[in-house]
């Protein structure tokens, strides 16, 4: 393998492995500190039982969103630094701010939440979680107005031989890109049904086991009940801004990155009224088909435009002119950088791996919805008093409930980088040009051995941890005073 | 200040201010995280029963996270103020990053996950993850910040020197005068931060350790100032060089010294300030050349500097109102965060066994 693939896979496989924790992250911290309001309001020990409980899963999890995390700001000057000088003056700020704005107060606050309970009065210590919560949030405006700016280099001019701000307009566009605007909902809204899935498939998986076992502790019934009906609610709205925000991307993705949407669908020729398929058998390419399910005119609708372009006419419009977006416009960057482009790489060939494209986008929106199914059906098993009936259906479906949409989300960002392909910037960088020219092959192999062995041996006590205490279930709670007296054994200790 | 330089090269006023805010930032992540190194790299010498050692780590429980995040915000700033720093020395030291990376994973785990399982031979593994992933980072950066005063070999944009060749003598003696601060560092905030039999113990430990420190950081300054002056086109900063450099000698002397009579707080603050001021000796001698050796026979323009490496003023001018605005804010609630923790701990404080939950 070659030092690009290489550092592709690496990139690959770090970051959809850090984005395994960041969609908890972000929607477990503000849905505990919704928990922890519901008990700061109304004094209910289940409230605080829950938090608690809750707060210990998120915890766990973010561990290792925080020291993977790391790894993913190193990583762009380590193996991309031709990348990295090009387009540092744009890309680089949003880190910066990512840094300074998000990840002091999520760490920060995240430590007070932690060892503030018999510190901190109430509800000055209820804010902590919201603050950390919020940072969360932030942090993912930066980044995917990063990611964004990828996918459609906005605000940015080609001067001095690299990607430059258009001045302070141009770093507003940067942070109004149309691509971030949909972006941002669909990933935080997605985030939320992974965190709704987990909540309910672990107390409804406790629910089970009180049936079975036909003893609780006082009160650990209706807490699980409550917290399984909250947490498949909160994934079932969630799916809800989640599939139009969705809808609302592909039609952005479709004016930004023609051909994405094309590979998506593994389309070929430009189509009226085009349909979408369910799934296609087709020759090893993805240029034959033997198989299909379709559904008449979905893509069409999917892409908000009657006519779909196809990969081999845009094939042939970018031979003859160069990179476009649907309706036939450039962005600066794009228009600027035209002519340096076309006489380095002239050979380019635009289309991004369409199996890949197209399975992964299915696989995105299937696991997804089979999500929603399984909240759907939580929700049935447990309405009124019901309990469920401990059996490795119900087992297999409350790990899926998380599992599904948390794939899905995986799913999605190989589809979102795949299919941007051959492009690190969209329209401008081939990804071949970005990678470190001055380290060698088996150096990026030497570190993606390390990352790969450390990540698998860390997912292994992870996820140990995890089901150790998501099985012990709700902890028993003590009263939560400030403490005064500076012998008392603390509250929260590592 | 600036026209005390006498430079013969000009450089924009804010790409001046962004070198200076770069350097803040280290220097901030070197005081915060340098105890917190210092802190996990004494779990098995000072503690010899469970209870001590999670005495240990509850001193900066609350506040490595925040305090590593300085380095990430370091990193950043470079990223977007000067690219082609960022991306020329990420790519160039690329194995001492991964080791400084494999250091900083194993920690956070160490931390974070050590409490939630109560069994000795778990718990020791993790705290061995916490020590080791605490000295790589503080031996790496001792060692490339000494290769940065020494001007790190390149073509005028990459880095092409040999991996070996970053291991001088010189290079050695930073990597372990900066492991002892730390640890003399961790030792003074242990001190300060416990009662009872451990601090006694941390106080003891930093007041000795302190003067072998203070032998390795004067050895340290003298040979840099000597042998690698902070004069160059961009500037004679002899003086200023030498100055921080004393302020760090008399500054870990002092702390030996107020750590001997008992009096922790100054002892702190006498090892934080030899740190901040030895690197900003470091950074002084850096200024123009951001550690990159410089050929004066190629115009300014065509070799990596602080120029060169720089980005846009756009983006600097965007990048200065975020930290005017948001540094002070971040120092505020940090500050905040030590205040509420700052009661001093001691086994008695110290739950008989983990918690259930958070």
């Amino acid at each position: 393998m070659n030092q690009v693939t290489l550092a592709r896979w690496q990139f690959g496989i770090t970051t959809v492995y850090h984005f395994l924790f960041v969609p908890i992250t972000i929607a477990m911290s503000m849905l505990v500190a919704v928990l922890q309001t519901m008990w700061v309001r109304t004094g209910k020990d289940a409230y605080l039982r829950l938090t608690k409980f809750f707060g210990k899963l998120f915890l766990i999890n973010f561990a290792l969103g925080v020291v993977t995390g790391i790894v993913q700001e190193f990583q762009f000057g380590m193996n991309w630094s031709e990348y990295s000088r090009f387009v540092g003056d744009v890309f680089g700020a949003p880190l910066a701010l990512e840094a300074l704005l998000a990840f002091f107060l999520e760490s920060t606050f995240i430590g007070l939440w932690i060892f503030g309970w018999d510190k901190l009065p109430k509800k000055l210590h209820l804010l902590t979680i919201y603050a950390a919560a919020f940072g969360t949030m932030l942090s993912a405006v930066f980044i995917l107005a990063a990611n964004s700016w990828m996918q459609n280099p906005v605000g940015t001019v080609y001067n001095n031989g690299r990607a430059e701000l258009d001045g302070v307009s141009g770093f507003l566009e940067v942070l109004t890109n149309p691509v971030l605007l949909v972006t941002f909902p669909h990933v935080i809204a997605s985030a939320y049904m992974v965190a709704g899935g987990l909540i309910a498939g672990v107390s409804g998986w406790h629910l089970a086991k009180i049936r079975r076992d036909g003893e609780a502790k006082k009160g650990d019934t209706e807490a699980y009940r409550f917290a399984t009906k909250f947490g498949a609610w909160v994934l079932l709205a969630a799916s809800v801004v989640t599939i139009i925000s969705g809808d609302q991307q592909s039609k952005i993705m479709t004016q930004v990155q023609p051909m994405k949407m094309a590979a998506a669908e593994g389309l070929f020729e430009t189509t009226t009224n085009a349909p979408f398929s369910i799934l296609t058998i087709g020759n090893r390419e993805g240029t034959e088909e033997i198989f299909s399910i379709t559904v008449p005119g979905l893509l069409s609708m999917l892409s908000g435009h009657d006519e779909v372009k196809g990969i081999n006419n845009l094939r042939e419009e970018y031979r003859e002119s160069g990179f476009h977006r649907f309706d036939g416009s450039q962005t600066t960057l794009q228009q600027q950088y035209a002519a340096t482009l076309a006489a380095n790489h002239g050979d380019l060939d635009p289309m991004p791996n369409v199996p890949v494209s197209y399975w992964t986008f299915r696989l995105m929106m299937g696991l997804g919805f089979v999500g929603i199914a399984l909240a759907l059906g939580t929700l049935w098993m447990v309405r009124k008093d019901r309990l469920p009936k401990a059996n490795l259906l119900w087992t297999i479906a409350m790990f899926a409930m998380p599992l599904m949409p948390l794939f899905a989300i995986s799913f999605g960002w190989i589809f979102t980088e795949m299919g941007r392909q051959p492009w690190v910037v969209a329209g401008v960088m081939p990804t071949a040009t970005g990678v470190s020219t001055s380290v060698p092959a088996g150096t990026v192999l030497l570190s993606m051995i390390t990352y790969t062995v450390i990540y698998g041996a860390l997912a292994v006590l992870e996820v140990w941890l995890f089901l150790r205490y998501a099985k012990k279930g709700l902890p028993d709670v003590a009263p939560v005073e400030v403490q005064s007296d500076p012998d008392a054994p603390l509250t929260f200790a590592y | 200040m600036l026209t005390l330089l006498e430079s013969t090269v000009t450089v924009p006023t804010l790409t001046i201010v962004w070198f200076l805010l770069v350097a803040v930032l280290w220097l901030a992540y070197f005081f915060l995280e340098g105890f917190d190194y210092g802190v996990a790299m004494l779990i098995p010498i000072f503690g010899k029963t469970e209870k001590e050692k999670r005495v240990i780590v509850n001193t900066i429980g609350p506040v490595w996270d925040g305090n590593e995040v300085w380095l990430l915000t370091a990193g950043g700033a470079m990223f977007a103020a000067f690219p082609g720093w960022y991306a020329s020395l990420f790519s160039g030291l690329y194995i001492p990053l991964l080791l400084v990376l494999v250091g900083l994973i194993l920690r956070g785990v160490a931390f974070e996950y050590r409490s939630k399982h109560p069994d000795n031979r778990y718990r020791t593994t993790l705290d061995w993850f916490a020590t080791i992933g605490s000295f790589l980072p503080s031996l790496v950066f001792g060692v490339g910040f000494a290769n940065f005063v020494i001007g790190l070999a390149n073509d005028g944009l990459h880095w092409n020197g040999s991996f070996w060749g970053l291991f001088g003598p010189f290079a050695l003696l930073g990597g372990v005068m900066l492991v002892v601060l730390f640890l003399v560092h961790g030792s003074a905030f242990i001190a300060l931060k416990t009662k009872g039999h451990m601090h006694d113990r941390a106080e003891g430990f930093s007041a000795k350790l302190a003067w072998a420190a203070a032998v390795l950081v004067a050895i340290f300054v003298i040979c840099k100032n000597v042998f690698w002056p902070a004069t160059s086109e961009f500037g004679d900063l002899r003086l200023f060089a030498w100055l921080a450099g004393i302020i760090s000698i008399l500054a870990i002397v002092g702390a030996a010294l107020a750590l001997r009579k008992g009096r922790d707080g100054w002892g702190f603050i006498g090892t934080g300030v030899s740190i901040v001021a030895l690197f900003s000796g470091i950074f002084i001698k850096m200024y123009g050349n951001i550690g990159f050796a410089q050929d004066e026979s190629v115009a300014v323009t065509d070799r990596l500097n602080m120029i060169t490496a720089a980005s846009s003023p756009t983006t600097l001018t965007i990048m200065t109102w975020a930290a005017v605005i948001f540094v002070p804010l971040v120092i505020a609630y940090q500050s905040w965060s030590y205040w509420v923790f700052s009661k001093r701990i001691s086994t008695q404080n110290i739950p008989d066994e983990v918690e259930p939950a958070a």
